[in-house]
């Protein structure tokens, strides 16, 4: 019986956030259609604001660890391939790999510790100290003001941060393939050779996808911020968790579609 | 006074979903009066002051602003009649004092920069708090942040201002100052004022009329004019109330 009601009242709480969740995305996709037909109602300064915290805030840190990581995959992979003579090959790999997959995806979760917890953490505290309430009292709907300027913000800010990203990546690549002897232009002669516009741009729009959810979350993390003394915390927390859930869903499904449609 | 009612509950049932704080309550406030929330600390107050500005739907009964039920419809048009307050102040933390007091102004009055910017300045200045208007609300006390929430709550000229605990935390003088602001605006421009208090000797100088609330009852215990109901109630509450716990 124990175990019955607790798994009712754990079904019941979950399905409550499922609703709560729906809710919300429904009240910003109005909202963002609505601000679409009424662009005067956006609020291009708070949008500004949150796009220079994600975008230029976050540059240092991005490219940063887009370089490491190319330096790491570089390494990784020219220890294997050195065996038979194709370190060149690794320029190949590097420009697959990141542009596709790894650029997008490192930097969203950067951007998903950065800006998603601090998305939660902004709005959670307004919560907290009812300046949510006070926002619907003047007649003025929270998501709009404040959760669609920061999804525009962090859906632009991420094509931007994933370039950078993918640019360190490759220039840590460089690096190790220097070492190794391959000479830089016969590294960007391959690298130039294996990476498509389509390949780039798919990789851009991944990322753009990827801010909106990281977005998502965050603000409605920080929308659900429960007035208790761990609020906030939980909200932060929740929106970091979250994001990575929904975009390794997110590209576990685009792996898919981009397979079945031979993309 | 026999305005007409612009606040009417009628067998409102106060509260949160699962949560009944208050049963029962039913008054009215009049265009143009002053009327005060009273209660021990917890009563449910602000929980009623809520249910007035729309932010939580009441749990029985009905509740009218200006002859409007709040609803998704009517929403819009109720929000442009009211000012409020907050008992925390719910200054927007990231926007200094001025930009708080400007936002409706920007969002809502369709005044130039320079008008709603010379409004937002003679806001602050009734209030006190001119030299303030660049600061951010972390910079200022507790007391200057409620009086910023109130220049607010009148930026918009609103027919009904709700004011949660204004002059808490605020010195006799300038709580009296507030009291005289609000005598002042009620004469000037005939506006209704909701207000939560337990400051007794404002209470006598600015109500019209009150209603108590008395938590163990989950009850309005008494409603009327402040000074009948210090003399001549018969409920204990509220004699103690009136008395500050004595007699
Ligand atoms: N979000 C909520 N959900 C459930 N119960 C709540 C909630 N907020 C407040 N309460 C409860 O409602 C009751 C009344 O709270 P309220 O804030 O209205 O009191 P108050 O009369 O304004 O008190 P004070 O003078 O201290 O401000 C309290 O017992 C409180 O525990
Ligand atoms: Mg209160």
């Amino acid at each position: 019986m124990g175990l019955t009601a607790a798994v009712g009242k754990r079904a019941v709480k979950y399905f409550a956030g499922t609703g709560e969740a729906l809710a919300f995305l429904g009240e910003t996709a109005v909202s963002a259609v609505a601000l679409v037909f009424m662009p005067h109602r956006f609020r291009f300064a708070d949008c500004a604001l949150a796009f220079e915290r994600a975008a230029a805030g976050g540059l240092p840190i991005t490219i940063g660890i887009g370089f490491l990581l190319g330096l790491i995959l570089a390494f990784q992979s020219a220890a294997a391939l050195q065996m038979f003579g194709a370190e060149v090959y690794v320029a190949d790999l590097l420009a697959i790999g990141l542009f596709r997959e790894l650029g997008p995806l490192i930097t969203a979760i950067v951007l998903a510790g950065r800006s998603g917890s601090a998305f939660a953490a902004e709005i959670g505290t307004m919560k907290v100290d009812e300046e949510l309430d006070a926002l619907r009292t003047m007649g003025l709907e929270p998501v709009r003001f404040l959760v669609v300027p920061r999804i525009v913000a962090a859906t632009l800010a991420m094509p931007v941060l994933t370039i950078f990203c993918e640019l360190a990546g490759l220039v840590g690549g460089a690096l190790v393939l220097r070492m190794t002897g391959v000479p830089p232009a016969v590294y960007w002669q391959h690298v130039t050779d294996m990476s498509s516009m389509f390949a780039i741009l798919f990789g851009l729009g991944k990322g753009a996808l990827f801010g909106l959810l990281v977005a998502l979350v965050g603000c409605g993390a920080g929308m659900r911020t429960k007035s208790t003394a761990d609020g906030v915390g939980v909200a932060a927390t929740g929106a970091v968790v979250g994001s990575l859930v929904v975009i390794a869903l997110a590209d576990g499904i685009l792996a898919v579609v981009c397979y079945c449609w031979d993309l | 006074m026999d305005g007409e009612n612009i606040i009417e509950l009628r067998g409102v049932d106060a509260g949160y979903p699962g949560a009944v704080i208050l049963r029962d309550v039913s008054f009215s406030v009049k265009k143009g009066e002053i009327f005060i929330l009273l209660g021990g600390s917890g009563c449910g107050k602000s929980t009623i002051m809520k249910h007035m500005i729309g932010l939580n739907p009441v749990l029985a009964g009905s509740l009218a602003v200006a002859g409007l039920e709040w609803s998704a419809k009517t929403r819009a048009a109720l929000c442009r009649k009211i000012g409020v307050m907050f008992q925390s102040g719910a200054l927007f933390g990231s926007m200094t004092c001025l930009e708080n007091v400007l936002l409706p102004l920007e969002e809502f009055a369709g005044l130039g920069f320079k008008a709603r910017t010379a409004k937002a300045l003679a806001l602050l200045d009734a209030v006190g708090l001119a030299d303030a208007a660049r600061k951010l609300p972390a910079e200022i006390s507790g007391g200057m942040r409620k009086r910023v929430a109130i220049a607010r709550a009148m930026a918009l000229d609103p027919e009904v201002v709700f004011l949660d605990e204004p002059s808490a935390g605020l010195d006799p003088i300038t709580a009296n100052q507030l009291d005289e602001l609000i005598l002042s605006l009620r004469a000037a421009r005939g506006m209704t004022f909701v207000v939560v208090t337990h400051e007794l000797p404002s209470i006598f100088k600015i109500a019209d009329r009150c209603a108590m609330f008395d938590k163990a009852r989950q009850a309005m215990i008494a409603l009327g004019e402040p000074r009948a109901l210090a003399e001549s109630s018969e409920d204990p509450f509220v004699k103690k109330f009136f008395s500050r716990g004595g007699a």
